[in-house]
């Protein structure tokens, strides 16, 4: 047998993952649903981080769940882009919610750059929030997300079918849109805290 | 008034080597067909024991293989005044002498500093550019001229201490009238200092009024009678390849040198360039054109560059490409960003122009745009691709998302949350509409925005979605 090494050496040397992750910061990126931000345990999106949105169909309420951090972001000197949306954003309806469409940049990218052009919007450091709609996108290429929304301080949204919840993600928030028996979300990841139990449901108000 | 002198000893030579990434040797010739000379060899054909004055036929005899190019006086002027025009940047004044530029630097002094720190600017503009240089500074751009020639680097500040800085000048290398410095030497007089002393009159009797007013100048009791240079009003450059070329890579180190050509002389010119057009030349006289837009004025050489290769990577090349012409016509002011003091972007965060140039060199140039509203009810008119809005606030509810085109809704019956609302119009445009709109929820819990003919409830076509 080899030396015995002492558990307090190894542990100051950062060699063992102790489980608990630190605390996260209370973050300044509210959703503007105060049941989210409540069970969120950044207070809010996670900062200059990927979120991932997971969807049954379009049109379930995903923007409705955005938009208030839309508009208020609209209204501050970084610009939104809007990566390959599935359809035109209506702009009567997005002012309608507030958002200043003014700072509102469109991307219409290929399939095969839809990537490339959220990557570099991310990267860029100019832009508050990317919302992309990725269809290949894989473990590797969300993580590529992760790494450039933390390097440009933006906010990264993803939009994928719910079917990729079983496969493994990059992203520090995964949040599901449910739409039977009603419209709810659930939180099914979220780090630096423990995913909370209940759905909380999403008013759909249509102003 | 202070002139600064920049002279370029090897400006043929220069112009050529600044394009080509070998070093092998070769040297400019001139002269008659038969009686070729070389006037300038780069160091690789100097250790190999070519040098200036040399018969071609001498320099065949010593060395195998080396590349020959006819020096091309045009071409010399050409990258003399693409020089000007960078210097520019840094005077109002700026002459043009043999082989040097000469610039008014007295009032530029306030802007970029005191003389070490100025002069060391056009130092580093100049070796970027890839141009060997000696500057020299003197009260008058003839005096300027002649110091640049004995030392690189002096500086005369004062108009007192111009006559002892000229003193020890040798006469050959005085840039007086040639006829005279002949004459001048057999008398004895070696030095300029000699020169000055002698009696002004009898200077005249003997030499008539051309050395004194050459001497005059020399000393600023004349105006300098040099023309002022003017920057042209657009910017072409043509480089001939010095091979033909197939691939795109190999085109990159010129078009780099052209595009931070192009970056120079707007930076001299106080300028932006909104499009330029890249000219890649074929055999038999066609070219590929590649016309290049940009969304607002820039003239970042980096930036400029990048967005070049992202569009000419794109290109299939025809054929093989003899030479590359950069055209700039469309020159508009150039308005650099500022940038607040409170900023909340981070500190190297990429102005957002620069992404979107980005964005559009990889992918198309309607790639990225914004959306506005319009005064047209009709959904499919409503909004446009435009930076302004109508400023009018739709009350009645309105999807998030809006497709292209109506598409029938199938599936079952929809339940009605809200409508409907009329919308008859477009009668005086030949697209009239007659819809009823209504807010419906599909079976899969989707709010949808649909419309269907007045008065019915059947025939459902989609609109767009309350995501």
């Amino acid at each position: 047998m080899s030396a015995l090494v002492a558990l307090s050496s190894m542990l100051d040397a950062h060699q063992i993952w102790r489980g608990r992750a630190e605390p996260l910061p209370a973050g300044d990126q509210p959703t503007g649903w105060a049941a989210l931000d409540a069970a969120l345990p950044a207070g809010g999106w996670p900062d200059a981080s990927l979120s991932e949105i997971l969807l049954p169909a379009d049109g379930v309420g995903e923007l409705r769940l955005l938009l208030p951090t839309l508009a208020r972001l609209s209204h501050t000197a970084r610009s939104i882009v809007v990566v390959t949306p599935p359809y035109a954003p209506c702009v009567a309806g997005w002012q309608q919610h507030g958002v200043d469409m003014r700072r509102v940049d469109i991307v219409a990218a290929p399939e095969a750059n839809v990537l490339w052009a959220t990557e570099q919007c991310l990267r860029s450091g100019c832009c508050a929030a990317v919302l992309a709609w990725p269809r290949q996108a894989d473990d590797r290429a969300l993580r590529r997300l992760q790494v450039a929304a933390d390097t440009g301080r933006a906010l990264a949204f993803v939009f994928r079918d719910r079917r990729h919840l079983c496969s493994a993600s990059p992203a520090a928030l995964r949040l599901e849109i449910e739409t039977a028996p009603c419209v709810r979300v659930w939180v099914r990841k979220c780090r630096g805290g423990v995913a909370p139990t209940q759905p909380f449901p999403l008013a759909r108000s249509l102003h | 008034m202070l002139w600064a002198c920049i002279l370029l000893p090897q400006l043929a030579l220069d112009g050529v080597l600044r394009r080509r990434a070998n070093d092998d040797p070769l040297v400019l010739v001139d002269g008659a067909v038969n009686a070729r000379t070389i006037v300038a060899a780069n160091a690789s054909a100097r250790a190999a024991g070519l040098c200036v004055g040399q018969r071609l036929i001498a320099a065949h005899a010593l060395l195998a293989q080396f590349d020959v190019l006819p020096c091309d006086h045009q071409v010399v002027d050409r990258w003399q005044r693409f020089l000007a025009a960078v210097a520019y940047r840094y005077s109002s004044e700026v002459s043009l002498l043999p082989h040097a530029i000469v610039l008014e630097v007295s009032r530029s002094l306030g802007l970029f500093g005191p003389w070490p720190a100025f002069e060391n600017m056009l130092r580093v503009d100049f070796t970027a550019l890839g141009f060997r240089h000696r500057i020299a500074l003197a009260p008058t751009p003839q005096a300027a001229y002649v110091l640049a020639g004995i030392l690189d680097g002096s500086a005369v500040l004062e108009p007192a201490h111009l006559r002892d800085a000229l003193q020890p000048v040798p006469i050959r290398k005085s840039r007086l009238p040639s006829a005279s410095i002949d004459v001048l030497s057999g008398m004895g007089i070696r030095t300029l200092g000699q020169l000055l002393k002698l009696p002004r009159d009898g200077l005249r009797r003997r030499f008539g009024s051309e050395l004194p007013e050459a001497i005059d100048r020399l000393l600023g009791d004349l105006p300098s009678g040099l023309g002022n240079y003017r920057p042209p009003d657009k910017f072409d450059l043509r480089v001939e390849l010095a091979h033909e070329v197939e691939n795109i890579a190999a085109l990159l180190f010129p078009l780099r040198r052209m595009t931070s050509d192009l970056g120079a002389y707007l930076a001299g010119r106080d300028g932006g360039v909104q499009r330029f057009v890249l000219k890649l030349e074929h055999r038999d006289g066609w070219a590929t054109e590649l016309k290049i837009g940009l969304l607002s004025p820039e003239r970042d050489a980096g930036m400029l560059f990048e967005l070049t290769r992202g569009r000419l990577e794109q290109v299939q090349l025809p054929e093989s490409v003899l030479a590359l012409q950069l055209i700039a016509r469309d020159l508009p002011s150039f308005v650099p960003t500022g940038r607040d003091l409170f900023d909340e972007r981070p500190v190297n965060a990429l102005p957002v122009e620069q992404l979107r140039e980005r964005l559009r060199a990889r992918l198309g140039d309607r790639a990225v745009y914004r959306l506005g509203s319009t005064t047209d009810p009709r959904p499919e008119r409503a909004q446009a691709i435009t930076e302004s809005s109508a400023g009018y606030h739709e009350p009645h509810p309105r999807p998030t998302w809006l497709l292209d085109r109506p598409i029938p809704l199938r599936g079952p019956m929809p339940r009605i949350l809200a409508g409907p609302e009329r919308l008859e119009t477009g009668w005086w445009d030949g697209a009239e509409a007659c819809r009823d709109y209504y807010v419906i929820e599909t079976s899969l819990g989707q709010h949808a925005w649909a419309f269907c003919q007045p008065g019915e409830q059947i025939g459902w076509m989609l609109q767009g979605w309350f995501a």
